[in-house]
């Protein structure tokens, strides 16, 4: 008899299943649309030239061995990441009411944000406090919270899938109608799936409800500059939050706009009424990291805060991301303009209207089976395409499998 | 500035400004968060670095110097990170459970090359955030799954973050005799009383060698009678490994009691750490291993690993892995490290030699026998708090209450001073 003996074999996460099944897959016109990573137009894995460029710099730098950080982090990563999220001349900044905790990458940030709320947000250990993510959301966004105790994660309006657009009036709604102080995860820019993001205005309303009804604002910000080519335009929504004056929290990734998926490089901003709230936070959220993983990786954050910290470095940085964001852009207005030519049924404008790695193309689960089995392109059921997978060599091949899908299967 | 600024846009726009703007709203949703109690472990350094005394010494810092109370960085990590360098590996998410080349290598050096576990596929190891994500990983897969009981029974004293760890995973603290304060050694039979009462399918916490924070190991013979009695209670073993290779020089017999329990056919879950062996401490390089009745077995925990893992931290960190499976796996690198442990492990077994040389030099008639006799990176000196203190202050020596001294912060240059102040406050 073992211990384990009822252990059941849990079922595997559904996009690591999806790669999975495209590396089996033999036939050579296969695309893989799934997994959330940039690719080259020769769909290739790129290493940030700048990123390439400062490693080098550490490994030469006989000053720097692998000693612990800090249990929040490496300080000169933390406060230069959080300048990225809120601006260099933000207020909150300005007012010392700012405090971040270096994390494992953007999940990271969200499950110590979700543990800290769970033991002192809305009383002490209350795990009724809802939860409330866009509906569709990253999948991973029910687990972390799910995990750090909450009992209560919901949807909250969020696409329209006849529209192919926001459902402004659901989710103005659903924040009117959540019990106060429900927390609320606000995805900063380029929404995962969807692809899309209110606009300035809309923003402004959910603003203006979430402070009405005390509803906690948790953002999660894994696309900062990758969005929209530019670092500030992608931050406007986190930025107008903070001359709201709430008190808030954002997960930073650096997975997608350094390149640095494996090493796992978050931050978790703080947004506090002033600098005692601050200190205080942080020292709870230290209790939190000791038992969950100490003290975090050092080689990305070092990466990264000194790309940030270095005037040259930086505006390389800059123009790596834009290089990123702008294929991007390239790549949705050739798919529109392909479908488009074709002639493919239905309307094509939120391949270009919506922003980000992904697209939410509006294929059905059917289609989707169809495109997996038939053509080797491998996307998610809800029809979430990875415009990151798309090249100049597979874009036509891509539009036509679209196309006669669409034609074929209802 | 900002918030005119704003408002403006607002009018603008025809909404009407919130009140919240222009008011100074007084509370906070932080107002009744309580200032956390300072880290034990981290007052000290903290402490040790605002003295001003040129003869300072910290000896609560559990991370090896050199002879010059240098962080060191071996030279083995040092040519494998330059192979890694000039391979330009891309940096495309690790899986969940990590670099395989990593938790293959990792497995093969706690549990023996030719292991009939590894052979049958029997374990499952995955990666983990250093020896503390293992740990982590581990409470909460024996929390979810380990249903027929809550109970995790660690040596009396164990490590610090032991306790909280578990606490936070949902189970309960419970502790078996261990350290005996008389002898500064290993309270054999008390150990092996408290254990003969703990009930049926509890979990044991073991520290494999090295204990932390005693120094004090169970000899070979010892171990074996623990082995029975713990299988005669059925119980679940938990290995926490940390210092292998650290502790006696050599890696398989830091190993042993490891590896003699699973012979004995129990079990183990075993959690290791790279932070000390290879010096790896912030790149935060560990594995977390079950060992499994069957392969069948393996695959269905390693799936429910993974379900732990996600919602934690997605997939671990792939710098300081890379570094560690190149050691591993590449021969001549492999042997250098083995040197490069042998020779810190020697650093420290010297510096215990010569603390008691010293201390008998000062005239001290004290038995010290047990600073020869413990093993690994500390000491359990058997100082009191107040004698501690005293150190502290009018010394500025630098250990934790308990007594526990980091032989890693012990020099050739300063371990005459350390003699001068330990004989000082106990004679």
């Amino acid at each position: 008899m073992s211990l384990f003996g009822e252990v059941p074999q849990a079922t595997p996460v559904a996009v690591f299943k999806l790669s999975n099944d495209f590396k089996d897959d033999p036939n050579p016109m296969k695309v893989n649309l799934g997994v959330g990573a940039y690719r080259t137009d020769e769909g290739q894995p790129w290493v940030l030239p700048v990123v390439k460029k400062v490693e080098k710099l550490i490994v030469a730098d006989n000053r720097l061995n692998h000693e612990y950080l800090p249990i929040l982090g490496l300080p000169e990563f933390r406060s230069s990441a959080s300048k990225i999220a809120l601006g260099e001349d933000s207020p909150a900044i300005q007012e010392n009411r700012v405090g971040a905790v270096q994390c494992l990458g953007g999940t990271g940030a969200l499950k110590m944000g979700a543990e800290f709320l769970r033991r002192w947000y809305n009383g002490n250990d209350n795990m009724k406090t809802p939860v409330y993510v866009s509906a569709p959301t990253w999948e991973n966004h029910n687990s972390v919270f799910a995990n750090a105790g909450f009992k209560d994660v919901r949807p909250y309006k969020y696409w329209d899938a006849e529209k192919r657009g926001l459902d402004l009036a659901g989710f103005l709604g659903d924040l009117e109608t959540a019990p106060k102080h429900s927390i609320f995860v606000l995805h900063a820019c380029a929404h995962n799936p969807t692809g899309t993001d209110p606009t300035h205005v809309e923003w402004m309303q959910v603003a203006e409800v979430m402070e009405r009804r005390k509803l906690f604002v948790f953002f999660d910000s894994a696309y900062q500059g990758f969005a929209s080519g530019c670092l500030d335009k992608d931050a406007w929504a986190v930025r107008y939050f903070v001359t709201q004056g709430f008190e808030m929290f954002c997960a930073q990734s650096f997975s997608k706009n350094f390149g640095l998926y494996n090493e796992r490089v978050g931050n978790l901003t703080i947004v506090a009424r002033d600098a005692d709230n601050v200190r205080r936070v942080l020292s709870q959220m230290e209790k939190i990291v000791r038992v969950t993983w100490s003290n975090p990786p050092s080689q990305g954050a070092r990466l990264v805060a000194i790309t940030l910290n270095t005037a040259e470095l930086f505006a390389e940085w800059k123009d790596n991301v834009k290089t990123m964001a702008d294929r991007v852009l390239l790549m949705r207005a050739s798919l529109q303009a392909k479908l488009q030519a074709l002639g493919t049924p239905g309307t094509w404008d939120h391949i270009t209207q919506q922003i980000g790695m992904f697209s939410f193309t509006g294929l059905n689960p059917k289609q989707v089976e169809y495109m997996i089995k038939e053509r080797s392109i491998y996307l998610m059921a809800s029809g979430r395409i990875n415009m990151c997978g798309l090249t100049t060599k597979n874009i036509d091949y891509v539009a036509k499998s679209i196309h006669e899908t669409v034609v074929n299967v209802q | 500035m900002a918030l005119l600024k704003s408002s403006k846009i607002i009018s603008t726009v025809g909404l009407h400004p919130p009140l919240g703007v222009l008011s100074i709203r007084a509370s906070s949703w932080w107002s009744e968060v309580q200032m956390g109690p300072p880290d034990p472990i981290l007052g000290v350094s903290e402490a040790y670095k605002r003295d001003t005394n040129p003869k300072k010494i910290n000896l609560g810092v559990g991370a090896y110097r050199d002879d010059q109370g240098k962080p060191y960085v071996l030279s083995c990590v040092r040519k494998a990170e330059a192979q890694i360098a000039a391979k330009k590996l891309d940096k495309e998410y690790l899986a969940i459970g990590g670099l395989g080349d990593f938790t293959k290598a990792c497995a093969k050096l706690a549990l023996g090359d030719d292991n009939e576990v590894i052979k049958s596929g029997r374990n499952i190891t995955v990666q983990t955030i250093s020896g503390t994500g293992s740990l982590r990983i581990g409470a909460n897969f024996l929390s979810r799954f380990h249903t027929e009981a809550r109970d995790v029974y660690l040596p009396k004293p164990s490590w610090g973050n032991h306790t909280p760890i578990f606490r936070d995973a949902g189970m309960q603290l419970k502790a078996y005799t261990y350290y005996d304060p008389k002898t500064c050694g290993f309270d054999f039979q008390g150990a092996l009383n408290d254990i003969s009462k703990i009930p049926e399918k509890s979990v044991i916490m073991l520290h494999a060698c090295a204990h932390n924070p005693t120094g004090v190991d169970p000899r070979p013979e010892q171990w074996k009678e623990i082995a029975d009695l713990v299988k005669k209670r059925n119980l679940l073993v938990f290995f926490d490994m940390a210092y292998q290779g650290f502790a006696s020089g050599d890696i398989d017999r830091d190993a042993w009691a490891v590896r003699y329990f699973i012979e004995q056919g129990h079990n183990i879950v075993l959690s290791q750490s790279f932070a000390k062996n290879m010096g790896l401490y912030g790149e935060r390089v560990g594995g977390f291993t079950v060992v499994c009745k069957d392969a069948e077995e393996a695959k269905r925990v390693e799936s429910q690993l993974k379900i732990l893992i996600r919602p934690i931290y997605s997939n671990p960190p792939m710098n300081g892995a890379r570094i560690a499976a190149t050691i591993l796996n590449t021969p001549d690198l492999y042997k250098e490290w083995l040197g490069e442990v042998h020779g810190m492990a020697n650093r420290i077994i010297t510096m215990r030699e010569l603390l008691v040389a010293n201390l008998k030099k000062e005239g001290s008639t004290r038995n010290w026998k047990h600073v020869i006799d413990q093993i690994g990176m500390f000491c359990f000196t058997g100082l009191k708090p107040e004698q501690v203190e005293r150190l502290t202050k009018e010394f500025s020596i630098y250990m934790t209450k308990d007594g526990r001294i980091s032989m890693a912060g012990v020099t050739s240059g300063n371990v005459g001073y350390l003699a001068q102040g330990i004989h000082a406050v106990t004679k």
